[in-house]
């Protein structure tokens, strides 16, 4: 068996030593989408000691060109990625102690989510969970950050918190994007994907076996062949609300009743209700066979179609209305059904 | 008429009335995005977008996307 990583460790930088520092590494990998398989795939077979994958959704068909852990069967099943995901990455790497939890990420949950993990890399698909993510990761004490995103033939890396003095993702973007370009409004292809995740698993690598490196800020487009890679340091700022020395850590303030999302890439609402009404998904699929058409009930959701749309109830209090980006339509779908 | 910058290592023409770094993300349709600017290995701030753009200026701009 020892054979596995010989290739790995024939690698000058990494060495048998180092191979025994990534054997020791516990990720949290935030997101079980494009980025999130594709680096969960390079990191269990990288030989990780631990990985933490959490997501909120569920793998569809528009989702397999690109995202590599899942397959037709998954979307037969409607599994959630993150059930799906523990199961191929431990496919891949019975070594490697794999946990997929199904959950949407909010300021009330992260911190204890992420706690005991050594950092975090970003599969996630919307500014406001990274700036989430990069508030929790300060709150915890400073864990490195290894952002990443894509769209379209277009990604950007950036790892946070892996040297002294640098900014986080919150001294970059002081004013917040009303709309940034999504996988909705301009699609994206699978080669970015994978070159995003491979920065930001190149990096996790660098970060766990010592090697000195400045992080920056780089981008690439496949297609048009353009690529920037920009020191950064001198945007770290001595006001910024996340980093400076006194925090306020406000994305992990941001605390509401009922929150609503409209997803990256799927033409889908979420709502999401307060903790405390959890949702008892076998007396509710009894209660609503009637009612609905096409009911799938699995032990980790429900699904079925109701009013036009195609609706999924996850038992930690989520709805996913399909076939609109119209919240307050999702809502009164939502209503309908749930009284 | 037009100038020749060196745009995300790609050589790139632009016309010769964009004359600041404001005018060439304008141009670009990149103004309404979040951004990182750097010019000639040097970062802009938002408060110096009216800094001239000359001909052969090396220019570097990251966008912040939300996908993944
Ligand atoms: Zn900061």
């Amino acid at each position: 068996m020892n054979e596995r990583y010989s290739r790995q460790e024939l690698f000058t930088p990494i060495g048998e030593g180092g191979q025994a520092l990534i054997r020791e590494a516990s990720v949290f990998i935030l997101g079980a989408g494009a980025l999130g398989s594709a680096a969960g795939e390079m990191l269990v077979r990288a030989g990780v000691g631990r990985i933490t994958i959490v997501d909120r959704d569920i793998i569809d068909w528009t989702n397999l060109h690109r995202q590599q852990l899942y397959t037709e069967q998954d979307v037969i099943d409607q599994l959630p990625k993150a059930v799906a995901a523990e199961k191929r990455l431990t496919a891949i790497n019975s070594d490697v102690d794999v946990t997929g939890i199904v959950v949407d990420v909010t300021p009330n949950n992260v911190l204890d989510l992420i706690r005991g993990h050594d950092f975090i890399v970003d599969g996630t698909d919307n500014i406001e969970i990274r700036l989430l993510a990069n508030d929790a990761a300060l709150k915890l004490g400073g864990l490195p950050f290894f952002m990443g995103a894509c769209v379209g033939s277009y990604g950007l890396t950036f790892p946070i918190g892996i040297k002294e003095g640098q900014p986080c993702l919150h001294c970059l973007l002081e004013i917040l994007p009303a709309q940034t370009m999504t996988c909705d409004t301009v699609g994206v292809i699978s080669p970015i994907v994978v070159t995003t995740a491979a920065r930001q698993v190149a990096d996790v690598l660098k970060y766990i076996t010592g090697a000195e490196f400045t992080p920056k800020l780089e981008s690439t487009d496949l297609w048009t062949g353009e690529r920037a890679s920009i020191d950064v340091s001198k945007l770290k700022k001595n006001s910024c609300p996340s980093c400076s020395a006194n925090p306020t850590y406000p994305f992990l303030s941001a605390r509401e009743s009922m929150r609503t999302a409209v997803l990256c890439g799927r033409d889908t609402v979420q709502l999401s209700w307060p903790e405390n009404r959890k949702f008892e998904l076998d007396s509710f699929a009894e209660s609503i066979r009637g009612t609905v058409s096409k009911l799938v009930h699995n032990p980790h959701l429900l699904a079925c179609e109701y009013g036009g749309h195609r609706l999924v109830l996850f038992r930690d209090g989520r709805m996913l209305v399909h076939g609109t980006k119209d919240i307050v339509a999702a809502k009164k779908i939502a209503a309908g059904l749930l009284g | 008429m037009t100038i020749t910058i060196d745009l995300n290592g790609n050589s790139h023409e632009i016309p010769s009335d964009v004359g600041n770094v404001q005018q060439l993300l304008e141009n670009l349709n990149l103004a309404d995005r979040i951004l990182i600017v750097e010019l000639n290995k040097e970062i802009v701030p938002k408060d110096a977008y009216d800094t001239p753009i000359k001909d052969r200026d090396q220019i570097e701009i990251i966008h912040f996307v939300g996908g993944g």
